[in-house]
């Protein structure tokens, strides 16, 4: 029920010439998301890098087009300058500003549930597969399983549980690939990772370290090394969860220190030598720091989830084995959960790069998006959405897709319904009115309720709209009441 | 007043216009709102024209007056040092005062007249002149940069009059013919009413106010939506129910536990009752299968359903969680004997976000869904563009989207009259089979749903920028009474 204020009156305030006040005038402002807030992560692209890559150039409003059609959107448009201007404040001065880029910055929205979007080589990938440039690339794991780590099972289930591991051979890294394959980390471990509490993902040197490698659980005062970070520092693990709770240049590594703390034993991957290679999920160390020189990466990562953890490792190697000398091929490594008695319980081989098959009908495709196109195009459609090479089978009634291991949101055929419509393009679909035939009824609380609403305003009083959330001193203490059970928050705003 | 009158009509016919009221009749010794007030009668009356002014000046306060007086608050200070040839902080303060020892030092130092030596303070220049006294003696000629400073310091303050300009009207007469108000039996009788001025009607003139109640506008969009919706047959939901349970709320519609959404960033959690009673058990072990393993034609999400977290009570987040109950129940009661159903519900909803000038932590959201066999994408467009054609957008877009609980999606675009141009205004999409399986609703059934905001709508067509202005405590109730008649 909403609220009555009694304020039977007059009406007031009739300015001096005699004209009601009239409401503000309205401005162009854009008003922002609303409802169903989504949560969209947001790339960060330069336009020219992104032009370049895609080897095709657009307007603004051209690209934006393209993305809508995709659906992503291009929601800002920056620059390194203006980045640094609205925020620090003028806190720079006028000579440092101008030596940051005025290049121009996409900002990009993707869906929450394509990870392979989160890195300007996904984006690149996915468009040109979608304008037909590219077909979608076959990623292939190489035979020989040459590389091993052993986890200490009865150690790690204390603490985090999973690893998977690969190694991408002959890669080359330039400036602005590098900040992409750190950024895509951090994406990662924004979203999908919840905050590296899930999964933690560790890239390595494999050339400064030797394998076979080990993820083991220790005690902290018993885990010493030269971590990534400013200083040339040895810690060992618990002084140095102490040092990034408390040192102001480490701050954005505090937020992870909760995730091990309290554990009576750290998770730590270490190579042959006992070097260690990363304090999961908190750093790596800076033995096998990575550079713009390193030729082969060590990929570890752990996890409380075992199958984000490979959704995560699948991504990395996905996105940035483009740049190894084989492209789109990786090195696997062995897994094996070691329990104390030196017997191997588990083994598996990582990563899985799944190239999946799944199936839909074709009738089922059709006419849930409620077209009618041939098997034929179906299948030819399923190329512009990385679901191809697709193939007809039991007499053209059934589609089956590959889904590559770009593809983890594919669950179920609505999944392929959805994407051979993208394909198609939304708004090309005809539109129906159902035939569902119903009779419209209201609420008999809400029938009332707007019929008192009537009869109260038509004897003069004013609406008013107040909040369900309330603070207990307006509820209570304001009002001189004794406070009484009342539905309360835990986290309020 | 008839003198003033006089006085006003006079001047004018030797000297054709009065430039400046308010100068006009400090002049002549009247009051300035009574020469106003007579010359806007004549005005009606048609004797003279006038025309607004508005002149803002300087003027002294009373501050400013003593400066002028006594001197400025460093001279003080300064000839107190001066004389003592050089005094502690604490002694200034006993000769000139603590006020002005504050602000006349802060000043001095300003203007290096004086400088610290340890404690004391003592002169630097042999003699100074009082600046600002003499830019108070001199209001008129002040340059813009010297006022601001003077202001800051309160020494001056702004003060605007309205004044009128006034001329010779189209009626003008030197002498005030009375006007007859009615016309009378008499008049008629007599022939006088040929010659007789009669007041004119004033039209513009507001009469007494007759009061009245007023309803709010965001109320009244709410009814209108709900007057579009029953026109389309959809049938509302009950949705008197602020706490729900994690379960109906996230689970039940297929959103994994670990989903973001469902972090304390983005949701309220109640402290207390934390944990919902209960929930139907058979339909939740299908649910949490469905989480865990998939089944249906689904590979699941592949995580372990935590009880705990299902158990969780919350301020729901959408109303979709109650969309999900009348799904259940649908399912539930029909049993062999399936009958589809359309459902709406415009209702509030509470999200723990940053709060701007748009988003309030808690906002209404219309829902509306379609259950049948069969629907499709293009079911779901058409009746997109059936509900936003009944409140007046007709282009429309679609673009790809994700949702949880949804596949496909589509978020709706549609080119806004009143903003002229391209907006997203909601967002829609097909409930996923993960979500539909367990609840035993018959294979086939699909469900396609929609949603917006209310405020939105609101707020772009009563014009308003700010969500405070329309929703909460701190709405002016002048808006709520001018707010017009809402049509789409």
């Amino acid at each position: 029920f909403f609220f009555f204020l009694v304020l039977k009156g007059r009406l007031s305030s009739i300015d001096e010439n005699n004209h009601l006040p009239l409401p503000s005038r309205h401005s162009q402002v854009w008003l922002s998301n609303f409802q169903y807030r989504i949560i969209m992560p947001t790339i960060a692209v330069e336009k020219e890098l992104l032009f370049s890559k895609l080897g095709r150039s657009y307007t603004d409003n051209a690209f934006d087009e393209l993305c809508f059609e995709f659906g992503i959107e291009l929601d800002d448009k920056t620059s390194e300058r203006e980045e640094a201007m609205k925020s620090s404040a003028g806190t720079l001065t006028r000579e440092q500003l101008q030596t940051l880029s005025d290049a121009i910055i996409y900002k990009i929205d993707v869906p929450a549930n394509r990870y392979d979007l989160l890195c300007i080589e996904g984006i690149v990938r996915s468009l040109k597969i979608f304008l037909g440039d590219i077909d979608a690339p076959v990623y292939k794991v190489l035979g020989e399983v040459k590389e091993s780590i052993t986890v200490r099972k009865t150690n790690t289930d204390k603490v985090r549980p999973f690893v998977v591991c690969a190694i991408l051979q002959d890669i080359t890294f330039t400036k602005d690939r590098y900040d992409s394959f750190i950024e895509l980390q951090d994406q990662l471990h924004r979203n999908l990772c919840r905050q590296r509490t899930l999964v933690a993902i560790g890239t390595h040197d494999y050339d400064t370290v030797k394998g076979p490698f080990v993820y083991d659980a220790r005690d902290p005062t018993k885990i010493e090394f030269v971590p990534l970070t400013p200083d040339d520092r040895s810690f060992n693990a618990k002084e140095l969860l102490n040092f990034y709770e408390t040192e102001a240049a480490c701050k954005h590594l505090k937020p992870y220190v909760p995730i091990i703390k309290k554990s009576d034993v750290y998770p730590v991957i270490l190579d042959s030598e006992e070097n260690v290679l990363s304090l999961p999920p908190i750093i790596n160390g800076s033995k096998s720091k990575i550079t713009l020189d390193t030729k082969n990466v060590f990929i570890e990562c752990t996890a409380t989830d075992l199958t984000k953890a490979n959704i995560v490792l699948d991504t990395v190697v996905a996105m940035f084995s483009e740049y190894c000398s084989k492209p789109f091929t990786v090195e696997p490594v062995r897994v094996n959960y070691m329990c104390s008695n030196g017997k191997i319980l588990d083994t598996k081989v990582t990563p899985l790069m799944s190239n999946r098959k799944e199936r839909a009908n074709i009738e089922f495709c059709n006419s849930l998006i409620g077209i009618d196109i041939s098997p034929e195009k179906m299948k030819i459609l399923c190329n512009k959405v990385q679901l191809g090479p697709a193939e007809l089978l039991e007499n053209d009634t059934i589609l089956e897709v590959t889904v590559p291991p770009t593809r983890s949101d594919i669950l179920h055929p609505v999944d392929i319904a959805e994407d051979v419509s993208i394909a198609f393009g939304y708004n090309n679909i005809k539109k129906k009115i159902p035939t569902t035939c119903t009779v419209g009824r209201e609420q008999p609380l809400n029938q009332l309720g707007d019929l008192l609403r009537e009869e109260i305003g038509c004897a003069g009083y004013t609406e008013v709209l107040t909040h369900g959330l309330c603070s207990i001193r307006d509820n209570f203490t304001a009002l001189r009441r004794l406070e009484t059970p009342s539905v309360s928050l835990s986290n309020p705003a | 007043m008839a003198e003033i009158d006089q006085k006003i009509l006079i001047h004018l016919n030797e000297n054709g216009l009065i430039d400046d009221s308010y100068p006009w009749s400090k002049e002549l010794g009247y009051g300035h709102d009574d020469v106003v007030g007579r010359a806007k009668s004549l005005s009606v009356i048609r004797y003279v024209v006038t025309e607004n002014l508005s002149t803002s000046f300087y003027t002294l306060t009373d501050q400013g007056s003593s400066v002028i007086k006594d001197g400025s608050q460093e001279m003080k200070v300064f000839n107190a040092i001066k004389e003592a040839s050089k005094l502690s902080m604490n002694d200034l303060k006993t000769a000139v005062g603590k006020d002005t020892s504050k602000i006349g030092m802060a000043q001095c130092m300003k203007n290096k007249w004086i400088k610290k030596e340890g404690d004391d303070l003592i002169p630097i220049v042999e003699s100074v002149e009082d600046i600002v006294r003499s830019q108070l003696q001199s209001l008129d000629n002040m340059s813009d940069k010297i006022a601001k400073e003077l202001k800051k310091r309160k020494l001056i303050s702004l003060k605007k009059i309205s004044s009128l300009k006034i001329e010779k009207g189209p009626l003008f007469s030197l002498e005030i013919k009375k006007q007859a108000a009615d016309i009378t039996k008499e008049m008629l009788d007599s022939g006088e009413w040929k010659d007789i001025q009669f007041k004119p009607y004033t039209f513009l003139t507001f009469g007494q106010s007759v009061g009245g109640g007023y309803l709010h506008p965001l109320l009244k969009v709410r009814a209108e939506f709900r007057k579009v919706l029953m026109q389309m047959g959809f049938e509302e939901m009950p949705t008197n129910k602020w706490v729900e349970s994690s379960f109906w709320n996230f689970d039940s519609l297929f959103q994994p536990q670990s989903h973001p959404a469902r972090d304390a960033h983005d949701t309220f959690f109640i402290k207390e009752p934390a944990r919902t009673v209960s929930v139907p058990e058979e339909y939740y072990e299908r649910v949490k299968t469905m989480h865990e393993k998939g089944g249906s034609g689904s590979i699941g999400y592949r995580y372990d359903f935590q009880r705990e977290e299902a158990f969780k009570n919350l301020l729901r987040t959408h109303t979709t969680a109650i969309s999900s109950q009348m799904l259940y129940k649908l399912a539930q009661n029909c049993g062999d004997n399936f009958k589809p159903a359309k459902y709406f519900s415009i209702d509030r909803v509470f999200r723990n976000e940053t709060m701007d000038a748009t988003h309030l932590c808690e906002f209404h959201q219309v829902e509306g869904m379609v259950v049948d066999y069969n629907l499709s994408l293009g079911d779901l467009i058409g009746t997109v563009e059936t509900f936003f054609k009944k409140i007046g957008i007709t282009q429309l877009r679609f673009k790809p989207a994700f949702n949880p609980y949804t596949e496909p999606s589509m978020e709706v675009f549609g080119y806004h009259p009143t903003l002229e141009k391209w907006t997203e205004i909601g967002n829609s999409g097909m409930f996923r089979p993960e979500m539909l399986a367990p609840m035993g609703l018959p294979e086939g059934v699909r469900v396609i749903a929609w949603g917006l905001s209310l405020e939105r709508p609101t707020m772009i067509k009563y014009k308003i920028d700010n969500i405070r202005d329309l929703f909460g405590h701190k709405v002016e109730m002048a808006r709520t009474k001018t707010a017009p008649v809402c049509r789409f």
